[in-house]
Parts: C-alpha cells; sequence; structure tokens
C-alpha cells in the first residue's frame, strides 16, 4: 500500500515561510492568493497502513506543531501502473 | 565530576563543550552509537547538526543507541544539559516540554545576546543569581521555542528585553523539566568561557553543575 503523509504547520501557530511565499506571489503578477502554508510530503510503501498513524505521532510529524494528513492507495512504488490513478482511499486527521 | 559530551554524525560545537567541561571537572566524548555513558556525572548535548537533521532537527538523533541511555539517565535524575541541537534533540525525546520552529526572520542568526537568569535554583544556574544577565552568542536557524502551558519555573534563561533573535514565546531562551535536572538552551555557553572571546559568562552552567550542592 502506498501511503503519502503531509504534514503542515499546526494551525495558528506563525508560519514564515507561508508567508514569504505568500507575499512572493503577488510581485508576480498572481493576485488573490491567501492562506499560504509550507509543509512537507512523505511517501512511503507500507504493508499494514493501519499502522501509519502511529509512525506519524512518533516520528513523521511533531504533533505539537504539526498537523498530519494521511492520504493511501492501492499499490506502490512497483505497481506503476496504478500510480496516479485512483484516487485518495484513506484520509485522516 | 565528570562529564560527558555527546558526538553525532554532524556534531561541531562538541569539543568547545568539552574544553568547556574541562574547565570545571573532568570530560570526555560519548560516541552516539555506544549504549554506555562510561559513569559520568552529567551530560551535554552539543549543538551542531544531527544525523542530517533529517526530518525535523533531533528527530532521528533521539533515537540512536546513546540517546537511549541519557534519556535514562535524565529520567534517573542525573544532570542533562542540551545546546541549541542539542536543545532540539531533548524536546523530540521528550525530556523537555515544546519544539523549537524555525526562525521568525527565516535566516540565520549568529550574535551575541545577554540572557536573564529568571531560575537560579537548578542544577545548571546555582552558581548564578535570579536576574543575572548572561553575555552568550546564538547561532542558529531554527530556535523560535514554542511551548503552549510551560510552567513559569520552567523557564531559566530569557533574551534580554528586546534581544529576542529568533521569535521565541515570551522571550524564552533555556527551559528545564519540571524535576529539574534537565535544561535546554538555545544560546551558547560553551562559546563563552573566555574572556578573550568576548565572554566568559556561559562558563557559571557549566560550574554550576560542577559545583557541590551547599548543605
Amino acid at each position: 500500500m502506498r501511503a503519502r503523509v503531509l504534514i503542515r504547520p499546526k494551525e495558528g501557530i506563525l508560519d514564515p515561510q507561508g508567508q514569504a511565499v505568500e507575499q512572493a506571489l503577488p510581485a508576480l503578477g498572481f493576485s488573490g492568493v491567501r492562506n499560504v502554508h509550507v509543509g512537507r510530503l512523505v511517501e512511503l510503501d507500507v504493508d499494514d497502513p493501519s499502522e501509519v498513524p502511529e509512525m506519524c505521532e512518533r516520528l513523521l510529524a511533531n504533533p505539537l506543531i504539526e498537523d498530519y494528513e494521511i492520504v493511501t492507495e492501492a499499490g506502490g512504488r512497483g505497481a506503476s501502473s496504478e500510480r496516479g490513478a485512483g484516487c485518495p482511499a484513506e484520509v485522516t486527521g | 565530576m565528570k562529564f560527558g559530551v555527546v558526538r553525532f554524525p554532524g556534531s561541531c560545537d562538541e569539543i568547545d563543550a568539552l574544553l568547556a567541561c574541562r574547565r570545571f571537572g573532568e570530560a570526555e566524548l560519548l560516541w552516539h552509537k555506544d549504549r554506555d555513558l562510561g559513569g559520568v556525572d552529567a551530560v551535554v548535548v552539543p549543538g551542531g547538526f544531527s544525523y542530517g537533521d533529517y526530518l525535523r532537527a533531533g528527530a532521528i538523533a533521539r533515537f540512536s543507541p546513546l540517546m537511549e541511555a541519557v534519556i535514562d539517565f535524565a529520567r534517573a535524575g542525573g544532570p542533562v544539559l542540551g545546546i541549541c541541537n542539542g536543545f532540539q534533540v531533548l524536546c523530540e525525546a521528550g525530556l523537555l516540554p515544546g519544539a523549537l520552529l524555525p526562525n521568525r526572520s527565516l535566516r540565520f542568526v549568529c550574535r551575541q545576546v545577554d540572557v536573564v537568569v529568571e531560575q537560579p535554583g537548578t542544577v545548571f544556574t546555582r552558581a548564578c543569581a535570579k536576574g543575572d544577565l548572561l553575555s552568550v552568542p546564538v547561532k542558529h536557524m531554527g530556535g523560535r521555542y514554542y511551548a503552549p502551558g510551560i510552567l513559569e519555573d520552567q523557564v531559566v534563561l530569557r533574551y534580554a528585553p528586546g534581544q529576542n533573535p529568533n521569535g521565541a514565546q515570551d522571550d524564552i531562551a533555556g527551559v528545564c523539566n519540571t524535576e529539574g535536572n534537565v535544561l535546554g538552551l538555545m544560546p551558547h555557553p560553551e562559546h563563552a568561557v573566555n574572556p578573550l572571546t568576548g565572554s566568559a559568562d556561559g562558563g557559571r552552567l557549566f560550574e554550576s553543575v560542577a559545583m557541590v550542592p551547599a548543605g
């Protein structure tokens, strides 16, 4: 099973990286951009997707300062024909 | 009094920390793959980097074999001092509350700052009095301390008014655990132990650890 973990700064925590990007976009002529946040993406193939939330709590994210979202899809890196074809099968927060 | 100074792949302040400790006692380096603290009386987790700081600073280092031993040592009441990256490691290890976020400026800051001693009662500050100013350098990119609900008693050091270099909550520069035997701070006391380099104030933290408690 392929899992994607999306990690972003927790709401309410100052995100200077997001602010910097938000301020840079209008300089390129992109107006109407708001609430930009910069996080990171961890992709992993796992045998047991039910373990991913605990992986997030204990290592992949720091729950004090970051929110995470898990998106799983059938297949994995070996099953390239299925990559990108599936909708997110599961989203948890 | 024997200090042990941890060396991770990427540590870069461990030699200064070792030399700072040796002004007040014996000191030796501890290798991150070892599981044994070699009978030291206090542990310093120094600054620099650790395991590439992959994922988040300190996130991987906390799982090193030596850190397992340091965590046991701390939980048994042993004095543990975490400086900069070492502070980040101790937070990730759950020995200290809170977390360190990227500097508000998103820039690396490297400058001398004054910090105020708020808690002279800890094993690391007993050579100081409340309100003492210590001149010590900071050099970091991720030092914005954040700890919702931290107790005032745990705030050991604050940046002097107007000198907060990173946007840390309530100007907090250093915190201890509730038992008072683990201290983490962003400034570098080990770089301020000789007047030739501008200040010897940082030595007072190492001196405190080496002091025999009164009474």
